[in-house]
C-alpha cells in the first residue's frame, strides 16, 4: 500500500530480545503491518538479504568495530534510511557489550563494541533492556504520523518524539546518570521510578533516594530515561489520555 | 479555572460516610474510602500505598524493602506497600510528611504480586511519573494498561526522613513514637501527640528542611491524577476533590451512587477554591523562579532543566 511507511530492521550485536519485544505487541504488530508499516528488511522475519532503502530503520545491537561487515552494515543503514532508531540498550548505549574485551574463541580479536551513535548520526532512541513492546509500538505509530499524517498529527508526533530525539545527544548510560544528572543536579524527588525501571534490581530506595548497586548495573539506560526528572514534557504528558486513546484507536 | 489547577471535570468538597474510617483518616478519608470501594467492586485488585513500620513487620510479603531490616524502619517513615483489603488500607491511612517512593513498586505489582488492575496513590510528581511511564514506557513493560486508578494528593513540598526527625524531635520536642498525627495547614506545621498535646511550628522553620527536588515542581493539586484530593479549600475533616480523567469520572460517579461519600458544592464551603488557586499559584510562581535561576546558576553555566 502506498500509504504505508517502509521499515527496515538491522540486527547487529544484539540478542534478538528487541525483536521479541516488537513481536510482543501481539495483534498490535499485525495491525501495524496491515495498516501502517511495510517491512522491507528484517533478517529474522523476512528473506530480503541486503539492507533496503526505507523510511525508518530500527537498529538492534551495538557495533563490533573489529567486524568489517558490522561496520559496513551500520553505515549502509544510515545511508539508506530517512530515520534511524536505535532500539534497545545495546544500540543506544552499548549496554552489556560495554563489558566486552575480547579474548574468546573463535574471534579473540572481537573486543571493541560501540553504540551505533558513535559511528553514525541516530535520530531517535528507544532505551531499555529489553525495550518495551508499548514504546516500540508508540514510536512506530508516531513515525507513521510524522511521515504520513496531517499537519496536526505531524505536530503531535514531533512533540512526542522530541524527548527521544534529545536522548541521542549522549551515548553513555549507567546508574551513575541518576547521580550526575538528577541527584547531583538537585532534581531528585524520590518517586522510585528508577528502582522499578531497572531490569536487574540494581536500585533500591534508601530514605527515599536511589542507591545503586553498580556492579549489578548493566548500563542499559532505563533508569535515567524513565526518571520523570530526566525529561518531562508538559505539552505531551498532560495530554496522556488523548494520546493513549489515539494510539489505541490507531491499532484497532 | 486557571491552568494552575490542571484539567478537571468536577470539583467538590467531600468526606467519607464511613465514620469508623474517618477516625483513621488525615482529612475526609477520600483515598482510603475510594480504594476500599474500588477493591470491593473489583475496579482494582490491589493498591500501592504508603504503609508503616508496623504494617511492614506484619506483612513482609506486601512490601519491597530496601537494604534495611524491620528494626531499622523508624516510626513515621513510610514504606511503599501493596494492600488488598480495607483493613490493610486503614493501616496505611494518614499523611507521612517524608518521601515514600511508591512508584518503586509499580512494576513489581504486575509481576510477583500478579495485579491486573492497580490502584496507586501518590504526590503530584509521582502522578507525573506514572503518566510518563504510560506514554514512554522504557522500563515499564506491560504496566501502563494495568493502572486502573491513580489518585493524586495535593503537595506543597516534601521532606527527607531526617528532616521530619529534626522538626519533630528537636523543634517540636516530641518523640516520634508518641506522635499521633502531623499536619501542615493554616500556615503552621502541627504535631499532635498521643496524649493530647499539640505543638505548632511556623512554616518558616521548616523551609530549610524541604527536599531540594521539590523546588522545581510545578504541580500543586496533582494535575495528572485520575482523581486528586487534599485538605486545602475544605473545612477540617473534609477534603477538596478534583475529578479529572474519564476513569476518575466513572469511578467517582459509581462511588457516589453507592453512598461512599457525602459532598458539598465547593462554592459553598470556606475557604474554597480561591485558597487552592492562591496556593497553587504561589507554589508554581516560586518554583518557576527557581527554574529560571538555575539557567544562570554558574558563571556561563546552567543547571539542567528537565522540562522540555
Amino acid at each position: 500500500m502506498a500509504d504505508k511507511i517502509t521499515l527496515g530492521y538491522t540486527h547487529l550485536s544484539g540478542c534478538t530480545g528487541c525483536t521479541v519485544a516488537l513481536a510482543d505487541n501481539y495483534a498490535g504488530l499485525l495491525t501495524l503491518l496491515d495498516k501502517y508499516v511495510d517491512l522491507k528488511y528484517m533478517p529474522t522475519l523476512a528473506d530480503a538479504r541486503h539492507i533496503q532503502k526505507v523510511d525508518v530503520s530500527f537498529v538492534e545491537g551495538s557495533v563490533c568495530i573489529n567486524d568489517k561487515l558490522a561496520v559496513q552494515e551500520i553505515k549502509e543503514t544510515r545511508e539508506k534510511s530517512a530515520i534511524v532508531v536505535a532500539l534497545g540498550g545495546c544500540a543506544c548505549y552499548g549496554n552489556i557489550t560495554r563489558f566486552s574485551r575480547g579474548g574468546q574463541q573463535n574471534q579473540p580479536a572481537h573486543e571493541a563494541y560501540l553504540p551505533i551513535g558513535d559511528l553514525i548520526k541516530v535520530d531517535v532512541f528507544i532505551p531499555g533492556c529489553a525495550p518495551t513492546p508499548q514504546m516500540i509500538r508508540n514510536v512506530a505509530v508516531m513515525a507513521y504520523l510524522l511521515l504520513k499524517g496531517t499537519k496536526e498529527q505531524k505536530d503531535l508526533a514531533t512533540a512526542f518524539l522530541t524527548p527521544l530525539m534529545k536522548l541521542t545527544e549522549k551515548n553513555e548510560a549507567c546508574f551513575c546518570e541518576l547521580m550526575t544528572q538528577v541527584i547531583n543536579q538537585g532534581l531528585c524527588m524520590g518517586c522510585g521510578t528508577c528502582a522499578a525501571a531497572c531490569p536487574v534490581n540494581a536500585i533500591t530506595m534508601e530514605y527515599g533516594k536511589p542507591q545503586g548497586e553498580r556492579d549489578l548495573c548493566i548500563k542499559c539506560g532505563a533508569c535515567y530515561s524513565q526518571c520523570p526528572r530526566s525529561f518531562f514534557s508538559f505539552d505531551v504528558v498532560e495530554n496522556y489520555e488523548a494520546i493513549n486513546e489515539a494510539i489505541m484507536a490507531a491499532l484497532q | 479555572m486557571g491552568a494552575e489547577l490542571g484539567k478537571y471535570k468536577s470539583v467538590v468538597s467531600a468526606r467519607s460516610t464511613d465514620k469508623e474510617l474517618l477516625k483513621h483518616a488525615q482529612d475526609g478519608g477520600i483515598v482510603t474510602s475510594l480504594f476500599a470501594y474500588a477493591l470491593e467492586e473489583g475496579i482494582i485488585d490491589g493498591a500501592i500505598v504508603a504503609a508503616s513500620k508496623e504494617f511492614a513487620a506484619k506483612n513482609p510479603s506486601k512490601v519491597m524493602l530496601d537494604n534495611s531490616n524491620f528494626d531499622m524502619i523508624e516510626p513515621w517513615r513510610p514504606i511503599p506497600a501493596i494492600v488488598n483489603t480495607k483493613a490493610e488500607l486503614l493501616a496505611a491511612a494518614g499523611t507521612k510528611y517524608n518521601i515514600s517512593p511508591n512508584v518503586a513498586l509499580l512494576k513489581e505489582a504486575t509481576r510477583a504480586f500478579g495485579l491486573d488492575k492497580i490502584g496507586i496513590v501518590g504526590t503530584p510528581c509521582q502522578m507525573q511519573a506514572v503518566r510518563k511511564a504510560q506514554l514512554y514506557p522504557i522500563g515499564f513493560r506491560d504496566v501502563g494498561a494495568s493502572i486502573a486508578l491513580a489518585v493524586g494528593i495535593f503537595c506543597m513540598e516534601n521532606f527527607p526522613y531526617q528532616s521530619i526527625l529534626q522538626l519533630v524531635e528537636d523543634h517540636a520536642a516530641m518523640k516520634l513514637e508518641s506522635v499521633k498525627k502531623m499536619e501542615i495547614g493554616k500556615g503552621k506545621f502541627w504535631v499532635y501527640g498521643k496524649r493530647g498535646q499539640v505543638v505548632q511550628l511556623p512554616l518558616k522553620v521548616t523551609h530549610k528542611y524541604e527536599q531540594p527536588g521539590c523546588h522545581v515542581c510545578l504541580d500543586y493539586v496533582a494535575n495528572l491524577g485520575d482523581i486528586s484530593t487534599g485538605s486545602v479549600g475544605s473545612p477540617d475533616g473534609w477534603s477538596t476533590v478534583f475529578v479529572r480523567s474519564k476513569i476518575g469520572d466513572s469511578v467517582w460517579a459509581k462511588a457516589m451512587a453507592a453512598g461512599v461519600f457525602e459532598t458539598q458544592p465547593i462554592e459553598k464551603v470556606k475557604p474554597g477554591l480561591e485558597l487552592v488557586t492562591k496556593l497553587a499559584n504561589e507554589k508554581i510562581t516560586k518554583n518557576k523562579a527557581t527554574l529560571e535561576a538555575r539557567k544562570t546558576f554558574g558563571v556561563g553555566k546552567a543547571l539542567r532543566n528537565p522540562y522540555i
